[in-house]
């Protein structure tokens, strides 16, 4: 298996908030962590956050799967995601 | 708490070897009994509620409370937003998917009065400096509220009052979720980070609050605030209520000081009207709802809320 660099998509949903920011710290963190590369999008206007259906942010979102709301993350829990 | 109240002066008279009667010793006797318990209890409730939420969900709110009538509606509401906290960059998000799945707007603003005004960070402040009484009247007032206030706004059909955009725009592009059930394990943890991000974000206004509360205690003459927010003036209330709405702050860094100022002669119904409006709404809230509802909805809300906390504070400065 070849790794490609960038190919998974990450998107942080939230309004610019100090929980979405750390989201955001906790992403680039574990992907550090654990060596892997991706894309990073954030998207902070609100009627984009609501087209994902949902309520409660920050969101992570890898690979058009929405895998939490509404909390930050750990990055240990990024990491197994990733 | 006694260990901990042992601990406090253990440490002031024996370690320090301070005088008993020196307002320096006392201030600071109080200070560190009250941080311990309050970090103590601040942990123990943060990490229950974080286990809690990954039960109860915003979408499983809404879906419970859409199409409910005005009433039984606006308690349920004002009940669920007891243990489900959110952070104030949600409220838009929360607005609109309540308002777009049929949630009645007098129910959806019970909900997101009751939400930040008897949050648990306010709970751990009032158990941990006022005891359990102030706290559960606290509660019982704050759901009152929420739940009146969200009825009468209801009741007063201000539907042409939400922003054209919070009907229209797309809610959802079907975006699949990781479908994976939690453990309980995974929910402490959930629960545990929870607990570790609250205590990390509020430990320094706790810290300075309950200072500037040791400070009155130590310093301030006894009765000092009798005079002018004590229950004789009649304008204490409304002046508290004035205060509080617009001011952002929060629980953790005002509770220590109301308390001391309610130690020094504040009438109790005004304390706990001062210490509603500040969660209850803030001037940067509205700024945020703004964007959803319409001027004229968000001043009947202030004012309703204001008329509200005045006579509850009138209420208690003449029962208490």
């Amino acid at each position: 298996m070849i790794y490609q660099g960038g190919n998974v998509r990450i998107e942080v949903l939230g309004s610019g908030c100090p929980n979405c920011k750390r989201l955001e710290e906790n992403v680039r963190t574990a992907l550090k962590k654990a060596g892997k590369d991706a894309e990073i999008v954030k998207v902070t206007d609100f009627r984009e956050i609501l087209a994902y259906g949902v309520m409660h942010t920050p969101v992570l979102v890898i690979d058009g799967k929405i895998m939490a709301e509404g909390r930050i993350l750990s990055v240990d829990e990024i990491v197994r995601m990733l | 708490m006694g260990v901990l109240e042992d601990f406090g002066a253990w440490v002031v008279y024996t370690l320090l070897g301070m005088v008993k009667g020196d307002p320096l010793a006392e201030a600071l006797d109080f200070f560190i009994y009250d941080t311990l318990k309050i970090f103590l209890l601040l942990f123990a409730i943060t990490l229950i509620v974080g286990v809690i939420r990954t039960y109860i969900t915003p979408e499983k709110i809404r879906d419970f409370l859409a199409h409910r009538k005005y009433g039984t509606g606006n308690v349920l509401a004002a009940l669920l937003g007891i243990p489900t906290p959110f952070c104030t960059c949600s409220v838009i998000p929360l607005f609109i998917g309540f308002i777009r799945a049929g949630v009645p707007l007098g129910i959806t603003f019970s909900f997101l009065i009751s939400s930040p005004v008897i949050n648990e960070v306010a709970i751990v402040m009032l158990l941990g400096l006022v005891g359990w009484q102030i706290t559960a009247l606290y509660i019982g007032i704050g759901f009152v509220i929420a739940v009146v206030v969200g009825y009468v706004l209801g009741r007063l059909h201000l539907e042409d009052q939400i922003e054209e955009f919070v009907l229209t725009s797309d809610v959802n592009k079907g975006v699949s979720r990781d479908g994976k059930e939690l453990t309980f394990k995974e929910r402490v943890g959930i629960g545990f980070e929870e607990s570790k991000r609250i205590v990390g974000e509020v430990w320094l206004y706790i810290l300075i609050g309950i200072g500037i509360g040791a400070l009155i205690h130590g310093y301030a003459p006894e009765d000092f605030f009798l005079k002018y927010a004590g229950p004789d003036n009649p304008f204490a209330v409304p002046v508290a209520v004035l205060i509080g709405i617009p001011l952002y702050s929060n629980a953790a860094g005002t509770i220590p000081i109301v308390q001391a100022l309610m130690a020094k002669g504040m009438a109790t119904g005004t304390a706990l009207v001062l210490m509603m409006s500040i969660t209850a709404l803030s001037f940067p809230q509205m700024l945020i709802l703004r964007k959803v509802v319409k001027t004229k909805l968000l001043a009947i809300l202030v004012a309703i809320l204001a008329v509200s906390f005045i006579v509850i504070g009138y209420l208690f400065n003449m029962v208490l």
